[in-house]
């Protein structure tokens, strides 16, 4: 065989799973940060291979389409960039004894578990096989958010884990629901689960029942999604947990429940008889976008503060799509890529910086322009990113979603407009003083990777300067797809 | 009208809902895990049941685990981490039972009014199944919102489970049902008894999830 006859579907969800039984077993940190790095490298290179290769057809199982290949590459990408950050981020910890070698070896291994969880969510073209790739993925995450044990971090997870579960279990009886919707049209067995058997039948399907299956998947996985008032644990896990995981946890994990809920929305609109799964979105996504955005001015931790602003974009990401058309989606797509990129480099940076000064307090936390002007910087870049100013991305897909919904109904826009506003005060107003104030804390010089933070924050900048032809005809092909 | 085999997968689901009424009042941890076995034990007859009438072999390995895992393995575990913990005796205080009874009853009639509305076109089998799997899940809800212990919340947390397994067999030749309860098995005996319990009690001496909150990150 030669190196193009492997499957990159193989690869993608083999190599985190191989790399997990290895990292557990392999002791030392320098090769086993080497080697997370490497695996979540391979991981990304085989996802990126799948948009020139050829496709497997969909089986049972496993599907790559359009809509998910984005979602994949995005993930692998993310995940990789965010080893790196790992790597250097974990050596300050083992210096400082927040973890013992034993937990670093957890860690690793936990985090190709969780890659390897999210992947698979994203692959599967079987609603059951999804709804467990979800669920492993929150273990996972549950285990790290609550890996340094102290009484605040034990707290994150169990909330995380309650809560989580709950949302679950929710999305299981939804998915129940939606088997049972199918069966009188596909019968049964295997075929009943297939999302490209249901959405090619989905016309005859049992609307009612459907209603209610979408209702209970949209609150369990919206629970996942962060957003309000299903949002509790959130910001807990992002705060307590080590940075990387809220990097991955903002970036990565939230997407994997939206997707979900995508695709469900997909099958509803496929039904012609269900109701619109819109205004559901509509109404929760500007609930979250207003709710996270005055809660933005009371945040006195940093990373409390970037966990609001997470649930503050995802709420803008689940407005797009349920607002629907091309242009939308579109700028549900681009801002939910915008927001994956800017965020986790967000959190590089807040992860060096906390570690620096040694707290996360805000109050602590100022003039780092001053005292690390590299990363303080690269936060400050990011920071103007994620409040919505040009020339970066989120600009863009910012200001095509106001425009596309102020076309369509203005109170919308109007509304969408002052929280995201309300937003933008709150970040720049805590910006002046993470950046300018007066300097605080310690000015010791900072071992950070700097490499994935402007990598990211590049790619940012270039989207919002200049997207490439090639990618707006993909994102409007797969803007379309989602109707 | 519809013959035994309705009648008894009909009264097995029933009395699922019932012991979920049961285990809403239980205000000691060691009655409540008896309790949370009888339920145990109520779900895996009725999953064998429908093993047995939708003649589908693979339902008697869910039917199986949930007797061995749920009604055995896992009371026991946490009986012990109860002994060992010394809060066996405590009496945990709970919402008011007369209220938390009235809701859960509340919750009971709008599960079957909603269901038996939107599944008007399936069997009734199915149908009853559904309204119950789901008013057992909602009661599983209630009780954990009603409870404060991390004992009792992780007993309704596989309460509302339970439900979601009744409701994935109801569904005639629903494939991964075996599957998905062995992934919420793991779930359970992996997280919550192997490293969650025996963290927090590292911690703090103290399994009431209440203490908790004293320690969150913005109060300081």
């Amino acid at each position: 065989m030669t190196l193009s006859g492997i499957d990159p579907v193989v690869g993608v969800l083999l190599i985190p799973v191989c790399a997990a039984v290895v990292l557990a077993l392999l002791p030392g940190y320098k090769l086993t940060a080497q080697l997370n790095v490497l695996a979540s490298l391979g991981s990304f290179l085989c996802a990126a291979s799948l948009l020139v290769l050829p496709r497997p057809a969909p089986g049972p199982y496993i599907l790559v389409d359009d809509l998910n290949i984005v979602f994949i590459v995005l993930n692998t990408f993310v995940g990789f960039t965010t080893s790196l950050f790992s790597a250097s981020y974990i050596a300050h910890e083992l210096e400082t004894g927040k973890l013992t070698p034993t937990y670093l070896r957890f860690y690793h291994a936990m985090y190709q578990i969780m890659m390897f969880g999210m992947n698979l969510a994203f692959m599967s073209n079987n609603i059951g096989l999804m709804w467990v790739a979800v669920e492993l993925a929150t273990l996972t995450t549950v285990l790290m958010v609550g890996i340094y044990r102290t009484p605040a971090a034990l707290e994150a997870a169990w909330k995380y884990f309650i809560l989580g579960s709950v949302g679950i279990a929710l999305a299981l009886f939804g998915t129940i629901l939606v088997y049972m919707a199918a069966r009188p049209v596909i019968g049964e067995g295997q075929e009943g689960m297939i999302w490209t058997v249901l959405v090619a039948r989905a016309a005859g399907f049992d609307a009612p029942l459907l209603n209610v299956a979408f209702v209970f998947l949209f609150l369990g996985y919206g629970t996942k999604v962060g957003l309000a008032p299903l949002h509790a644990w959130l910001p807990d896990a992002h705060a307590e947990g080590p940075t990387p995981i809220s990097a991955v946890l903002s970036g990565l994990l939230l997407n994997v429940a939206l997707y979900a809920l995508l695709r469900f929305k997909m099958l509803l609109a496929a039904n012609g008889d269900a109701m619109p799964p819109g205004v559901l979105m509509i109404v929760m996504g500007l609930a979250s976008l207003l709710f996270a955005a005055f809660m933005l001015y009371r945040r006195r931790d940093i990373k409390r503060l970037f966990a609001y602003s997470s649930i503050e974009h995802m709420g803008i990401i689940v407005f797009a799509f349920g607002m629907g058309g091309p242009l939308a989606n579109f700028a549900g797509l681009l801002h939910m890529v915008m927001h994956s990129l800017t965020k986790s480099a967000i959190f590089y940076a807040v992860g060096h910086i906390t570690q620096v000064k040694g707290t996360q307090s805000l109050a602590k936390i100022r003039g780092i322009t001053e005292t690390h002007p590299v990363l303080g910087w690269g936060l400050v870049v990011g920071v103007v990113a994620i409040a919505g100013l040009p020339p970066l991305g989120i600009f863009m897909s910012e200001f095509l979603l106001v425009s596309s919904t102020f076309a369509r109904s203005p109170w919308l826009a109007l509304l969408l407009v002052f929280g995201i506003l309300v937003a933008f005060g709150a970040l720049t107003l805590r910006l002046t003083g993470i950046a300018f104030g007066r300097p605080r804390g310690s000015r010791a010089p900072v071992q950070a990777s700097y490499v994935p933070m402007f990598a990211h924050l590049a790619l940012v900048l270039i989207a919002g300067v200049y997207l490439p032809a090639p990618v707006v005809a993909w994102f409007q092909h797969v803007a379309k797809l989602l109707g | 009208m519809h013959g035994l085999a309705f009648d008894i997968s009909h009264s097995l689901a029933g009395g699922l809902v019932l012991v979920s009424f049961m285990m809403l009042y239980q205000d000691r941890l060691t009655s409540l895990l008896n309790v949370f076995a009888l339920h145990a034990v109520m779900l895996s007859l009725s999953v064998a049941w429908q093993a047995l009438i939708q003649d589908a072999p693979h339902l008697y390995v869910t039917a199986a685990i949930a007797l061995l895992f749920k009604a055995i393995i896992i009371p026991v575990a946490l009986r012990r981490i109860v002994y060992k913990l010394g809060i066996h005796r405590d009496i945990e205080t709970v919402v008011g039972i007369g209220p938390t009874m009235l809701a859960g009853m509340g919750l009971v009639a709008l599960s079957l009014a909603l269901m038996l509305r939107v599944t008007a076109d399936a069997d009734a089998l199915a149908r009853e199944d559904l309204a119950f799997a789901l008013s057992v899940v909602l009661l599983g809800l209630l009780f954990m919102v009603t409870r404060r212990n991390a004992v009792s919340q992780v007993v309704g947390f596989m309460s509302l489970e339970n439900g979601l397994i009744l409701a994935a067999t109801g569904a005639k030749g629903m494939p991964l049902v075996v599957e998905i309860s062995v992934a919420f098995s793991v779930l359970i005996a992996f997280i919550v008894i192997g490293i969650v319990l025996f963290r927090i009690r590292e911690r703090f001496d103290s399994v009431d999830v209440s203490q908790l909150d004293v320690s969150r990150g913005e109060r300081t």
